[in-house]
């Protein structure tokens, strides 16, 4: 209950400091509208060749395009900005000032940062989505929508667990800034459903680098795709990598020597 | 110009020594980027495949072939970001480099290319690996060799060129990421970085000629891929040239008039 609150208020002191810079929203606009532009275009040269892909159809490839720009967004506001300066305080050993808090400190340091901008790309998203529904002649039940938040929660926490896990390499290995690109740059794979890629890449965008459970399986969701044993199968896997993060932040943590705070 | 043949080797020397202490960081760097061009891959060749075979005159083998050479030619397309320009401008760095008896463009021009060398040698074991997982369809005559050789160089001027106009635009207002943002974008779609120019629509080709995007990008890769005659080989290289040069006066141009508004800050 105390960590709720705790919550909220960094929530709210990350909203007022938006606040502060409102160009900024703008810009963001003008960089969200840009990026569904430039897939917009990239699906409609596959789909000028042809009719299908995969299994997909264009509909449903837009739906993906739509929880593909909603979990991006939650990413960019809400996972990224904490996980980088968290980062940063590991290597110049300011994470000090966290860990003399009497809070949890992986929870201190999951909810300092919040980018409120970020989420036009969770509006323009979900506008996409919407219009992939309707195309698709609204077929969308009770089941299969609890199916598609369920799924996108647990898509979001094993994307914020991957995350962690990658920072808490910083408690090691001190430079690991280009490892967090290398995310960016696997987390596009996301636009398009896993399952065109072939077997050892697919697998790899399942197991260890979530992008499948952040986006296809959501989108699976709300096409009639997905089955119970892949809902059970991503509780599982979150459940399992929410233990794991846990235990690796916490070597982590024992490993932290706060060399020049 | 022993003057200036001199800077640029030691300033290269300078850089492929700085560079080469971090191959890990360059490794993951260029790593990272190896994420585009194979989504794009995967994607046209399975569209290539449900087509039976082929798509806008690319067969999976070809288009590995494309997105494998993309790799290298993304890599001499890297230059001073124009964000690098706003930084440079805003904080007051171009103090510095104003003192010195030289154009502080030169500096950057020597510094990418040293770091060039770099990016080659550390591409040639990952181009390996990524043939040997894609099996691309590349047989280059010597010729194409020869110009692909040439033209990745003028590509990585060319980009220079246009990077550091738009970088210069920082000298009247700071506010400049909306714009550079637009720019980018337009590169995506008319570079043949996307996809292969061959696969866009016919208005989008016929304007991609008059940008500088295709030359330094599509270009350069469909030299080596695409079996282009002789002549268009070197209609190519001459546009390359237009571009390089007209882009160089232009720059020195826009230069003079802005550096008499550029009012240091610190630095």
């Amino acid at each position: 209950m105390q960590g709720f609150k705790l919550a909220f208020n960094y929530l709210r002191i990350g909203i007022m400091n938006e606040f502060q810079y409102r160009a900024n929203l703008y810009i963001q606009i003008l960089q969200t509208f840009i990026a569904l532009a430039t897939g917009l275009i990239g699906l409609n040269l596959v789909f000028n060749q042809v009719n299908e892909l995969g299994g997909w159809g264009k509909a449903d490839l837009l739906a993906v395009m739509g929880v593909f720009t909603i979990t991006g967004g939650i990413i960019r506001s809400a996972i990224q900005p904490n996980m980088e300066r968290l980062m940063d305080e590991i290597r110049e050993g300011t994470l000090d000032y966290i860990l003399t808090k009497p809070a949890d400190a992986q929870l201190l340091a999951s909810v300092r940062e919040y980018r409120l901008w970020q989420n036009t790309d969770v509006i323009i998203g979900t506008i996409v989505l919407i219009v992939a529904m309707s195309q698709l002649g609204w077929r969308v039940d009770f089941w299969s929508s609890l199916g598609f938040t369920s799924t996108l929660v647990m898509g979001a926490i094993m994307v914020y667990c991957f995350w962690l896990v990658i920072t808490s390499a910083a408690f090691w290995f001190v430079r690991v800034h280009e490892i967090a690109n290398l995310f960016e740059g696997l987390y596009a794979a996301g636009r398009w459903p896993v399952d065109i890629y072939p077997n050892w890449l697919r697998y790899g965008l399942t197991f260890l680098v979530p992008v499948a459970f952040a986006v296809t399986v959501p989108a699976s969701a709300l096409t009639g795709r997905l089955s119970l044993q892949s809902w059970l199968g991503a509780l599982a896997l979150t459940a399992v990598l929410a233990t794991i993060t846990r235990v690796i932040w916490r070597l982590g943590l024992r490993n932290y020597s706060g060399a020049s705070a | 110009m022993k003057r200036y043949f001199d800077f640029y080797t030691s300033m290269m020397r300078v850089s492929v020594l700085e560079q080469w202490q971090y191959p890990i960081a360059n490794y993951f760097y260029m790593i990272g980027m190896l994420a585009e061009p194979v989504i794009y891959m995967v994607v046209w060749s399975a569209v290539a495949e449900q087509q039976g075979g082929s798509v806008g005159g690319y067969t999976p083998g070809s288009l590995a072939a494309y997105y494998i050479v993309w790799t290298l030619v993304r890599q001499m397309n890297i230059a001073f970001t124009p964000y690098g320009w706003e930084w440079r401008i805003r904080q007051g760095r171009l103090s510095m480099s104003l003192l010195r008896p030289m154009h502080p463009l030169h500096e950057d021009v020597a510094f990418f290319a040293g770091w060039k060398v770099v990016m080659i040698i550390l591409w040639i074991p990952l181009a390996l690996v990524l043939s040997l997982i894609f099996k691309p369809d590349l047989n280059p005559t010597l010729l194409d060799g020869v110009i692909f050789f040439v033209a990745i160089w003028m590509a990585y001027l060319i980009r220079t060129v246009t990077l550091s106009l738009l970088g210069m635009v920082t000298f009247w207002t700071t506010r400049v990421s909306a714009l550079f943002e637009l720019y980018f974008a337009a590169e995506l779609i008319l570079s043949g970085r996307l996809v292969p120019l061959s696969l866009m629509p016919d208005w989008v080709q016929r304007a991609a000629w008059f940008f500088p995007f295709r030359w330094a990008f599509g270009y350069p890769i469909e030299v080596l891929v695409g079996n282009m005659s002789v002549n268009d080989l070197f209609i190519g290289l001459g546009m390359q040239f237009v571009w390089v040069f007209f882009g160089a006066v232009f720059v020195s141009q826009i230069w003079k008039i802005a550096i008499r508004r550029f009012s240091a800050v610190g630095g």
